[in-house]
């Protein structure tokens, strides 16, 4: 199974084994990681599920739409080039491994 | 002495909001959360959603999973009620018998399903939806009906219309008032969805109020119309609106108007008392006037600000209201309080499928509904939310960039922004 790896905005890593097609937002309340609060339920219209994608598996990610576009407009933390919502991040076997970071605050 | 901490009444995003916020406020005191259903916290929007079509279940659903509430020290009795507050003493008495204490107390009651009221109502496949139990009745109903009589243009009803006309059943919306959700959009959305659901097969009739529901053998047949006409259903969903639960709070001698009356600080009258969400009444500095909202935004911008006024940040509630609706693949997003509306402007058509409406009053701006325009919802967001001045001229015209007038903000410390 995948794993995602969540670093909170302190630097505290926490590993996470999450099922192919389980959202990184998803897996993230199922295992009690605190940063992400995906007040809307995953559905693009709040941006309380906002992470930082690494680096190196930004590129690996498809592209947003423009709906997550617009959301990550209205983040509480900074935008940046590798932010993304967690609620529309489909894990898959490429992705073993994931790191996202969390912003400070998400609202 | 210990502290008694706070009770919250109500497991619905709401109550659940306010006990995670309380904690991530740095809030020590006991927390206990408190509500009628037997499950744990979920979430309400899937449920004439994802849900009823089975792209989501009871577990997927859930708010957070049941450890989160142990983790983070939160006593969660979930299928209890409560049925008393007794304010002298700072007790509410709950249904299992006993009484708790509280510090702090929040009214998270959420509201009830507003009940047809004609004859053939109590008859079997006469269904309402609000609670989980009822979305698996539902869900459970449709994999057998085949005719589907949806009462009620508004939202709920046009979600479950969608839901059931794509699960392949012959449905029908009636709606007794002009066109679709009319208390809350302009004629071109009502229109864009009635064209909408009209394409994909369901059946739109407007104007038409419900006279008998007539049955056979305590089982529904049809839906009789005030005008004669008569639709077979082998299911009817009553999607009509809700009530404010308020006995609880009116039994303890709080005052009550369309909800629980309470001030900025989401206070009733007794300043240990509060209530948020779909039952709380409010003075709204967007509308300037005292509203009620039915909504997730409203429900955990409300329980964020009780929170953080609880752990001791006392802060007004200023968020701004936003919704959001899902129909076959449209999704209408909603930014503001259109009521009281007396102009309107556009961005896109209804052709492209790419629509907003600006809704203004006195040429200022109140509302923005968006279709396939996300850009225009998430900056008009921060424009309604920072009361940037927009003039209908500026909104009609689309080489006006939203991001540059949401980046202006002039007013930054007026309205805080809901995010």
């Amino acid at each position: 199974m995948p794993k995602v790896i969540y670093v909170s905005a302190g630097g505290a890593s926490r590993e996470v084994d999450v099922p192919v097609g389980t959202t990184v937002m998803a897996a993230a309340l199922k295992n009690g990681i605190d940063g992400i609060l995906a007040e809307c339920g995953g559905v693009c219209m709040c941006s309380t599920c906002h992470v930082y994608v690494d680096e190196s598996f930004f590129s690996k990610l498809p592209p947003a739409q423009d709906t997550e576009e617009a959301v990550l407009e209205i983040a509480a933390e900074e935008r940046k080039p590798t932010s993304r919502l967690s609620c529309q991040i489909k894990v898959t076997n490429d992705l073993d491994g994931l790191i996202v970071r969390l912003p400070e605050k998400q609202r | 002495m210990a502290r008694a901490g706070t009770i919250i009444v109500g497991t619905g995003q709401a109550g659940f909001q306010t006990a995670a916020s309380l904690r991530m406020e740095g809030y020590q005191d006991p927390i206990t959360l408190i509500g009628e259903e037997p499950h744990i916290p979920y979430q309400r929007p899937p449920l004439s959603k994802g849900f009823v079509l089975g792209k989501q279940d009871a577990e997927s659903i859930e708010l957070r999973p049941a450890a989160f509430y142990k983790d983070h020290q939160i006593n969660l009795l979930n299928g209890e009620t409560v049925v008393a507050i007794s304010r002298p003493e700072k007790l509410v008495e709950i249904a299992s018998g006993g009484q708790l204490s509280y510090d702090s107390l929040v009214l998270a009651v959420g509201a009830s399903n507003r009940k047809v009221a004609v004859n053939g109502a109590e008859l079997d496949g006469v269904v309402y939806l609000r609670s989980l139990a009822e979305a698996i009745l539902i869900k459970a109903s449709l994999e057998k009906a085949q005719e589907i009589v949806v009462v009620g243009g508004g939202f709920i009803g046009l979600e479950i219309a969608a839901v059931a006309c794509i699960l392949g059943k012959k449905v029908t919306v009636a709606e007794a008032l002009p066109r679709l959700m009319p208390r809350v959009v302009a004629p071109l959305i009502s229109e864009f969805f009635h064209d909408l659901h009209t394409a994909h097969g369901v059946k739109i009739l407007c104007g038409a109020a419900v006279s008998e529901i007539v049955g056979a053998g305590g089982r529904v047949q049809r839906v009789v119309l005030a005008d004669g006409s008569s639709y077979p259903a082998d299911l009817v969903v009553v999607g009509i609106g809700i009530l404010p639960n308020v006995d609880l709070a009116k039994g303890s001698g709080l005052p009550v108007s369309n909800g629980i009356a309470v001030n900025e600080f989401l206070q009733t009258a007794d300043e240990n008392i509060y209530a948020i969400g779909d039952c709380a009444e409010f003075p709204s500095p967007f509308t300037g006037s005292r509203v009620r909202l039915e909504s997730v935004q409203n429900a955990a911008d409300q329980a964020q600000s009780v929170a953080a006024t609880i752990a001791g940040h006392r802060s007004a509630y200023r968020a701004l209201p936003w919704f959001w609706t899902d129909q076959f693949d449209i999704k209408l997003q909603m930014a503001g309080i259109s009521a009281g509306y007396d102009h309107v402007v556009t961005r896109g058509n209804r052709e492209s499928q790419k629509l907003s409406v600006f809704y203004f009053k006195a040429n200022k701006l109140l509302a923005i509904d968006s279709i396939n325009r996300p850009a225009d919802h998430m900056f008009g967001r921060k424009i309604l939310a920072a009361g940037v001045p927009v003039s209908p001229q500026q909104a009609a015209d689309e080489s006006v960039d939203l991001r540059t007038l949401a980046n202006t903000s002039p007013q930054h410390d007026a309205h805080t922004a809901g995010q």
